[in-house]
């Protein structure tokens, strides 16, 4: 049932947060009928062109068009009355209401007195899932289904609303196997009522079964879009990463130098590292005076990796071992003991203390080492403060200047400090140089390099290829939460490293 | 290995979860159930026409502030003013009787109304957290109160030949007016929450704000609803008070509002929202004035036990809410 | 357009952002100037006396919430620890003085130690773990005391309430001590600073290895001992021991004072004394209207209303 009528367009939408460019002049079209995939790596825009399609956002510039006219939303509501309906990877729906609840909040049938007509409701809620595959009883609170059942009913809500467009923001992420042939039987009926779907999600396997199109964004511009069959998958991984095939380039583009030597022995052993549906088997090991790289595309587990190694994300199997002791996992005061620390990936959420000054976000993991009897001790923190805002030349009027006033670069680099504070053995870092300017990330890449020449163990996540490259002595790559091999020496080429990501996967 | 052994785990899991929601939802019932059934063995006056009457009659003032405190926790909320304002309600009555019937009725509904409607405009529009707010507007109707009735000096006398007085005093089948009254509204009460799009919004902004919003739903308009509802209420109960008790006393109310939250929460409703019923009050209120009324019958106990008996069947309650939830949040 | 808009706002946030951070110093030089010229008899040292002693009690619990607040949290419970602590003073004042206050002392940690069990440890909003206590705290310290109000007549004791120390009330002295206290703990310590580090980003903190769970029961377990300490004063004080209104409306009075001096309830921040003077502020809008022939009445719908404004201000900033 395709036809070639646009049905949702955004027409050289720009979106500028804080100066920052979001979404750079991006035209993307859906056709009646057809899946699109919408796919590129963390910062790419995605998100950000889906909340401009829904109303969650409205564009500095461009324009919106829907079955031909131009229209504008200034909320949600009015893009889903409008028939575009959003399924969120993170189901937003109401858990302890139920189920028919759920499909029909807004839109209850009523009776003759004006009444929510619970009867014919669950009736029709009931015929509404089964169309979908779901046989629960709609009675139930929905909080009580399985994740898949739970996204299907959010599915059915979106499409009982007549929509002509249903936007799925990775639908899979958090669905078994067995739910997911479900969700793409529901696709495929969809498809065939003619309903236009966008589809983002970063598995490639996913992609090429359903979708017939695909636009690629990257750094919130249009890299692509076209057809997908036809399409070899290591050119959309490469248009993804930004990076060409067989575009090898010479060292120094980066901050970093040349290979570390590295001892033998293993300084952090990880086995066989399970958990939940996000790491269903990663194995690596660093060696002291070694970077290591994690590599794999966006939800491959890199994160999720690295955080279980900290203690943060609980252990369902798997064990970690610093310098042949066993890690107890799931707490960081243990892994930080043990000689670990994390640079983490959201400097925002997970990093500063917003409120205090650089002196004390800098000092904070290391306060016992800088206090006696529970008295911080000034006099030793100015020292420690001053050497490290000197390293790493961190820009601030004074050490206590509020950390939240300095630049992104500056924040990252006194995050650096709060760990080096700690003394560790094992740095893990997590996207060190996402969002920061170009000196200070060349800054920050040859900081890595001096710490692992001075011995120390660095396990490194990036999205940015050439930093990861460059910086990584050994890589790691995973995909779909499982380590599928490893580069070491001369095979760490961005050739490799392509290849073995795009490769075609059992999951 | 681990997905072989999921599914007879999550079975096990579930069917404790579906015990502990039972706990948490029926516990009350059952402990009143338990409760009233040992009384009636045990003290020969509690089966009494005379004592189960007057239980009623005294639960239903507590049962009309419970009602609309429902409500409002269901969204998610809180509303601590409602002992001020039920005091507030009383003393306004009967300085409205003054203009006989109506004057007695609407002047506390009015008043009381309003500053429920101030509660919920500065929740819903403000982004004010429920506590504060309310805890300032309970101090606000306690001086307002203080401010008609004279610095607490004057109580405002029910003239004995009002017609308002038969709201608090009459009876018909031997029972207490108030009783029906409360009833009434229980009813109302339960098909507003149950069966409009209304009791569905307010289920919805207490169990999912954001999913709420995002479904477009009109929840500051429902936020400031139930505020006032209970605003509304809680004067209301205020005004019956006070035919009940012939003037409007100053001093009532001191900790009812911990009194409403206590019965509503030991009757199912979800503290943190979105879940409750309110079915699950009415429970909770009588099994408040049971015990109550056991501790009179033992005549040797502290009247003052009715607080420590809440509070630990509130903490039980809390803690039991609170398990059942973050096993959800595992799952 | 945006340019128009934009402009007010900013101004308005940094008028807000001016009048959380000082607000309090300068409405207290006001009404400090007001009363001076305006009230008769107002400079005088015992009225001076008497205004301190009465903002002592709410100062030292509000110190305490101060610290409860700046890790995000709020304790309801304070007015009921202070009940219990009174209940449990004359059963011990047998002994002796000491004993009497080491109990309540210790029944106040013991309140706070297990409302920080509840936040910490079940993960309970800190609202609905401390409002059992709230319910059932004063109903369990009048049964302790059968209900009664129990006249005090150890002279040890009542010299807490009514005495004096380098001619300055012992209360008064108490709460000045613990404010210093409060004030070194949140600067200088590494549990101070480690507070505020939670307040302002619980993630960041527990990534950073930080004890979080056992810092946050030691907050509310010093909120506990405040309330009890204060307890001890008001009965002192009273000269007697009366669980049903000591400390009433209390976690009101506390939470207005703390955030009146500028401690955002989102956590992250606290300022003791702004705390310090907050509590003073309330005792002075109090007493100015007191003094002035304007009811008791009037002064709690001021109150409500400050409250209200203290609180509208704050989030104004927080948004930013």
């Amino acid at each position: 049932m395709r036809t070639d009528a646009v049905v949702l367009e955004a027409f050289g939408a720009s979106l500028h947060f804080a100066g920052v460019k979001a979404l750079d002049f991006v035209t993307f079209s859906l056709h009646a009928g057809e899946v699109h995939a919408l796919v590129g790596e963390n910062g790419a825009g995605k998100s950000t062109l889906i909340k401009v399609l829904t109303g969650v956002y409205q564009p500095d510039e461009g324009a919106l068009t829907h079955r031909g006219k131009p229209v504008v939303f200034h909320r949600p509501v009015q893009a889903q009355q409008a028939g575009i309906s959003t399924i969120y990877q993170e189901v937003n729906l109401v858990p302890l209401m139920s189920v028919a609840a759920n499909v029909f909040l807004g839109r209850q049938p009523r009776n003759r007195l004006g009444l929510v007509d619970t009867n014919r409701m669950n009736a029709m809620a009931a015929e509404v899932l089964a169309e979908y595959g779901i046989e629960e009883d709609v009675r139930r609170p929905l909080g009580e289904l399985a994740v898949g059942a739970q996204q299907m009913v959010a599915l059915a809500r979106a499409v009982s609303a007549d929509a002509d467009v249903v936007i799925m923001d990775e639908p899979t992420s958090s669905l078994e196997p067995r739910e997911v042939e479900t969700l793409f039987g529901v696709i495929e009926t969809l498809h065939r009522k003619g309903i236009a779907i966008v589809y983002v999600s970063h598995r490639m396997d996913e992609l090429y079964r359903i979708c017939d199109r695909v636009t690629v964004l990257r750094d919130g511009r249009l890299v692509h879009t076209g057809p997908l069959a036809d399409l070899p998958r290591i050119e959309l991984v490469s248009m993804m990463l930004g990076r060409e095939v067989g575009d090898i380039r010479a060292h120094g583009a980066t901050g970093f130098g040349a290979e570390h030597h590295a001892s033998k022995e293993p300084l952090l052993r990880a086995e066989n590292l399970v958990s939940g549906r996000r790491l269903a088997g990663v194995s690596l090991d660093v060696r002291p005076g070694e970077v290591v790289g994690l590599a794999g595309l966006l939800g491959s587990g890199r994160t999720e990796t690295v955080r279980a190694i900290l203690g943060d994300l609980p252990l369902d199997g798997g064990t970690i071992t610093v310098a042949g002791t066993v890690v107890p996992s799931g707490s960081v005061p243990a892994a930080m003991r043990a000689g670990i620390s994390m640079l983490a990936e959201d400097r925002k959420s997970d990093g500063i203390i917003p409120n205090l000054s650089v002196r004390e976000n800098i000092v904070l993991a290391a306060l016992p080492r800088l206090s006696r009897f529970g008295l911080v001790s000034r006099a030793k923190q100015d020292r420690i403060v001053r050497t490290f805002m000197e390293r790493l030349r961190i820009k601030a009027s004074s050490p206590d200047q509020k950390v939240a006033e300095l630049s992104g670069g500056n924040q990252q680099k006194v995050l650096l400090a709060r760990w080096l504070c700690t003394q560790p053995k094992l740095l893990l870092l997590d996207e060190p140089t996402r969002g920061i300017d170009v000196g200070a990330k060349a800054e920050v890449q040859a900081l890595i390099d001096e710490l692992a020449a001075e011995g120390l163990a660095v396990l490194l996540v990036s999205s940015d290829m050439e930093e990861l490259i460059d910086g990584a002595d050994r890589l790691v790559v995973l995909r779909d939460g499982v380590a599928i091999g490893e580069l070491a020496g001369d095979q760490v080429t961005e050739d490799n490293v392509l290849a073995a990501i795009a490769a075609e996967g059992s999951r | 290995m681990i997905t072989v052994d999921r599914p007879t785990r999550t079975r096990s899991v579930a069917s404790k979860q579906l015990f502990a929601t039972v706990l948490q939802r029926q516990g009350a019932a059952v402990v009143l159930v338990l409760v009233v059934a040992v009384s009636w063995l045990t003290f020969p006056n509690f089966g009494t026409v005379d004592n189960l009457r007057d239980l009623a009659l005294q639960s239903s003032f507590l049962a009309v502030i419970a009602l609309g405190m429902t409500f409002v926790i269901i969204t998610g909320g809180i509303d601590l003013s409602v002992g001020s304002v039920y005091a507030l309600g009383g003393v306004l009555a009967a300085y409205g009787s003054q203009w006989g019937f109506f004057g007695a009725l609407l002047l506390p509904l009015v008043a009381c109304g309003l500053i429920g409607l101030i509660n919920g405009f500065l929740v819903a529009k403000t982004g004010m957290a429920p506590f504060i707010v309310t805890l300032a507007t309970l101090l606000f109707a306690r001086g307002l109160l203080l401010a008609i009735s004279h610095e607490g000096s004057t109580t405002y006398k029910i003239a004995a030949d009002s017609a308002f007085l038969t709201l608090g005093r009459g009876t018909f089948l031997g029972i207490g007016y108030p009783v029906y009254i409360a009833a009434i509204l229980f009813v109302v009460g339960g098909i507003v929450l149950r069966r409009t799009a209304f009791g569905d919004t307010v289920f919805a902004t207490g169990g999912a704000e954001n999913s709420a919003l995002l479904m477009g739903l009109p929840v500051a308009r429902t936020k400031m609803a139930v505020y006032t509802m209970s605003g509304v209420l809680a004067g209301f109960a205020g005004a019956l008070t006070a035919a009940y008790l012939e003037s409007g006393v100053t001093v009532i109310g001191v900790g009812t509002e911990l009194d409403a939250i206590s019965v509503v929460v030991i009757g199912g409703t979800l503290l943190t929202g979105g879940a409750g019923s309110v079915l699950g009050t009415v429970v909770g209120v009588l099994l408040r004035d049971v015990i109550q009324n056991i501790i009179n019958q033992i005549g040797t106990l502290d009247s003052n036990y009715q607080a420590v008996v809440s509070g630990g069947f509130l903490l039980a309650v809390v803690v039991v809410q609170r398990v059942l939830a973050r096993n959800r949040e595992r799952r | 357009m945006a340019v128009t808009t934009a402009r007010p706002t900013v101004d308005r946030t940094r008028v807000a952002g001016w009048l959380q951070d000082y607000g309090v110093y300068l409405a207290v030089a006001v009404l400090l100037v007001f009363n001076v010229a305006f009230t008769a008899n107002f400079l005088s040292v015992a009225n001076f006396r008497t205004q301190l002693v009465e903002a002592a009690p709410v100062c030292i619990v509000a110190l305490g919430m101060a610290l409860v607040i700046g890790t995000e949290g709020v304790d309801l419970s304070v007015g009921a620890v202070m009940a219990l602590s009174a209940a449990l003073v004359p059963l011990y004042l047998g002994y002796n003085a000491l004993t009497a206050v080491i109990v309540a002392v210790v029944a106040g940690l013991a309140c706070g130690v297990f409302n920080g069990f509840l936040v910490a440890y079940l993960g309970i909003q800190p609202i609905v773990a401390t409002l059992a206590l709230l319910v059932g705290g004063r109903g369990l310290a009048l049964v302790i005391a059968h209900g009664q109000l129990v006249q005090l007549y150890n002279p040890t004791f009542l010299s807490l309430g009514s005495g004096d120390l380098l001619g300055i009330p012992i209360s008064v002295v108490v709460a000045a001590v613990l404010a210093v206290a409060a004030g070194l703990l949140v600067q200088r310590t590494t549990f101070g600073r480690r507070i505020v580090a939670i307040g302002g980003n619980r993630a960041a903190s527990r990534l950073a290895g930080l004890p979080v769970r056992r810092v946050l029961v030691g907050v509310y377990a010093i909120c506990g001992v405040l309330a009890a300490i204060a307890g001890v004063l008001a009965t002192s004080r009273l000269s007697a021991s009366d669980p049903a209104n000591v400390g009433l409306l209390m976690e009101l009075s506390a939470i207005t004072a703390v955030v009146v001096g500028g401690t955002p309830l989102t956590g992250g921040r606290i300022r003791v004394l702004g705390t310090v003077m907050g509590a003073l502020l309330m005792q002075l809008v109090r007493a100015t209207l007191i003094k002035h022939n304007l009811p008791d009445s009037t002064a709690q719908m001021v109150q409500a209303a400050i409250i209200v404004a203290a609180v509208y201000a704050a989030r104004e900033r927080s948004r930013r």
